[in-house]
């Protein structure tokens, strides 16, 4: 089990013929995705890499059965790439682009309100469900299935608390790249929830950053509804506060969002706060050995 | 991105907000004229991207064209130390001249996303010339907010209530509501990330005016902007912050002494904080990228080097798809290329690390090469001492 992706999910990607969609779609096909379909307007009856392109998504849904999405579009039409995906029915959005103007994603959220469309990201690496999919820019070959759940708002910082998790032997059931913006299409209480309900993900990392204060609210969600061990870090606690720190959400703005505060909520949900972050996978680890001695 | 009072008032005017007229100067002469023009009695401001003008002397009424010429000799060229500048101060290199109006009553109008809600609040206060933050934390109650959508805009009932609860009245609160619903406008069509109106002010003959007007906008949609984005003032921002982002590089220097090289934010910013577990202290944020390629990796050396607090440097890349081996010779041939003298520890992981090791382990520079991310930064720490 997992969440989100598995093996049945099939997946069109949106700027297939573009540089980047055309590496990172050979990558993922290579890890097993069922890349089935490539869209970009105008592009209709190509091939790449032996996947069709259609000028629609809806055209490619028609066509192939596609299920998800995933956008390597450059940033001023990307929003317009997740409002087609969300409108062909697309279940599963997942877009990679950088750089999406925060009014573009205010848009994009109030249409999202009440459809079935699950957005992941902007400027994310994406998800990826171990052996089954991989829906991202993210290494396949880190990863191992197993009982972890990963969600996170960093790139590379994922992938070193993925590599530490494989590491130690603890596989994961599926990793979020949730993504650096200020206005996520997934949050960490989306992930956690469905973390929560797979009955296959036994411990849950979260790993945050300063900016913003979805972490508060995400361990306050931990505490009422979460009953799974949770282990997070919170990076950013020597960032000077007003100043962008690369992601665009990662700012600490009008004395908000600093990682001190986000770390006194998680402790008082009784989050394992991982000290460093080259402890993630030992903290969960040690997590749940305390767990199956008691 | 940030700008300048005057600029931030120019962009506001376009949509209506009430702003008061001004002339920017750049010499003191031009003052005498200015403030002729606009009245005799006139206000000067110095123009730098920092708050706390007034308490750190950069703001100075003026009774007269004569005084409004004093006041800009001192103004402009002084090195302003507010609270924000820190301790080096800013140059003033421009003032701006207003008229001086008859204020009645302070208030404070401002607007910026609020990402729980995903949607931009416009928060107004009684409490006018103190800090927004201040207010929250002592008395939250005294901020009334109204959300709303930038594609709808501010509705007439929310203006309404946001006056009525500023104890707006008559010719006021007419103005005051024209006022909101101008400022709502141009938020959502400037695509600004912040607008603060602080002090709003009332005047005795009735009108509401921004006094001062503090802008920023999201950077992500200057590419729809291009009269906003030709506003951005190089002399205000870190020149090696300026150098860097000709190469696409995310830089923003810090005090401590260690140089830190990273690919993605997140792990730049774990980065700097396994330095302080150490006992070390930051001299940067850097993101290199993904790709860290032998250009970018060299650019951002000499950025790096160019800070001559740096007394050590730490590479830490998480390979990824990238191979280790093409991180690992780029690495090599940028530290050879800007000739590095000073402690160098490198960490790598991802796709084969061990031949990218063994890159770096041969080739004959004095670097040291870190095993995971711990290792690296005790290792880091230890060569260039503890500081903390």
């Amino acid at each position: 089990m997992s969440i989100w992706v598995n093996s049945e999910t099939k997946v069109l990607v949106q700027g297939l013929t573009g540089k980047e969609g055309q590496f990172h779609a050979a990558k993922c096909r290579e890890y097993g995705t069922q890349i089935v379909a490539g869209v970009t307007p105008g592009k209709a009856g190509v091939m790449v890499d032996g996947v069709p392109v259609f000028n629609t998504v809806d055209d490619a849904v028609a066509a192939t059965g596609a299920n998800a999405s995933l956008i390597f579009v450059p940033p001023p039409a990307a929003a317009d790439a997740i409002l087609e995906s969300a409108d062909a029915g697309i279940e599963i959005v997942v877009c990679i682009s950088e750089g999406i103007p925060a009014r573009d994603m205010i848009r994009v959220q109030r249409i999202l309100q009440g459809l079935p469309t699950r957005l992941i990201g902007p400027n994310c690496p994406g998800i990826i469900t171990p052996g089954q999919c991989k829906l991202g820019i993210m290494p396949g070959h880190i990863s191992i299935p197993g009982p972890i759940g990963v969600v996170s708002r960093s790139g590379t910082l994922t992938y070193e608390a993925i590599g530490q998790l494989t590491a130690l032997g603890l596989g994961q059931s599926t990793c979020v790249g949730i993504g650096g913006d200020a206005l996520p299409g997934t949050n960490f209480i989306d992930c956690l929830e469905a973390f929560e309900e797979d009955k296959d993900t036994e411990g849950i990392v979260m790993i945050g950053e300063i900016g913003g204060t979805a972490e508060e609210e995400a361990a306050e969600f931990v505490s009422q509804f979460v009953s799974k061990p949770v282990v997070a870090f919170i990076a950013g606690q020597t960032a000077p506060p007003g100043r962008r720190m690369g992601h665009a959400g990662a700012i600490i703005s009008g004395g908000k969002g600093t990682a001190a505060d986000k770390i006194a909520a998680l402790n008082e949900a009784e989050i394992a706060v991982a000290p460093t972050p080259a402890e993630i996978g030992r903290t969960m680890q040690n997590l749940l050995e305390s767990l199956n001695l008691s | 991105m940030k700008v300048h009072e005057y600029q931030g008032k120019e962009v506001l005017a376009r949509y209506g907000v009430a702003v008061p007229r001004g002339r920017l100067i750049t010499t003191a002469e031009e003052a005498r004229a200015a403030a002729r023009e606009l009245g005799g009695r006139v206000v000067v401001k110095a123009q730098i991207h920092a708050g706390g003008r007034g308490k750190g002397g950069g703001v100075k009424l003026a009774a007269n064209p004569d005084e409004a010429v004093e006041a800009a000799q001192k103004i402009l060229g002084m090195t302003l130390i507010t609270k924000q500048t820190g301790p080096e101060g800013r140059l003033v290199r421009r003032v701006l001249i207003e008229e001086a109006l008859p204020i009645d009553r302070e208030l404070y109008l401002g607007v910026v996303l609020d990402r729980a809600a995903g949607y931009p609040v416009m928060m107004a206060s009684q409490f006018g010339g103190m800090e927004i933050e201040e207010v929250a934390a002592n008395n939250p109650a005294a901020i009334l907010k109204a959300y709303f959508d930038p594609d709808i805009g501010l509705s007439a009932y929310q203006s309404r209530k946001l006056a009525f609860g500023l104890g707006l009245t008559g010719a006021t609160f007419k103005a005051g509501t024209a006022f909101m619903h101008a400022l709502a406008r141009a938020y959502a069509d400037t695509d600004a990330s912040l607008y603060e109106i602080n002090p709003l002010v009332t005047t005795t003959d009735g009108r509401v005016i921004a006094l001062d007007a503090k802008a920023s906008f999201d950077d992500s949609a200057m590419f729809r902007h291009a009269d906003i984005a030709a506003m951005r003032d190089l002399d205000e921002e870190d020149p090696l912050e300026v150098e860097a982002s000709k190469y696409d590089l995310n830089y923003i220097k810090l005090d401590g002494n260690i140089g830190c090289m990273v690919n993605g934010a997140g792990l730049a910013m774990a980065t700097m904080d396994i330095i302080k577990h150490y006992g070390g202290m930051p001299a940067n944020f850097l993101d290199v990228g993904g790709d860290a390629s032998q250009e970018r990796v060299a650019a951002a050396f000499r950025i790096l080097l160019s800070d001559r607090s740096v007394r050590g440097v730490l590479i830490n890349i998480f390979g990824g798809i990238v191979r280790c081996d093409m991180v690992a010779r780029g690495v090599v041939a940028a530290a050879k290329e800007v000739k590095l003298s000073i402690p160098l520890v490198v960490r790598l992981e991802g796709t084969n690390v061990e031949e990218g090791r063994r890159v770096l382990a041969t080739s004959g520079l004095a670097l040291t090469v870190g095993d995971g991310m711990a290792d690296a930064a005790e290792k880091v720490v230890n060569a260039v001492g503890r500081t903390s």
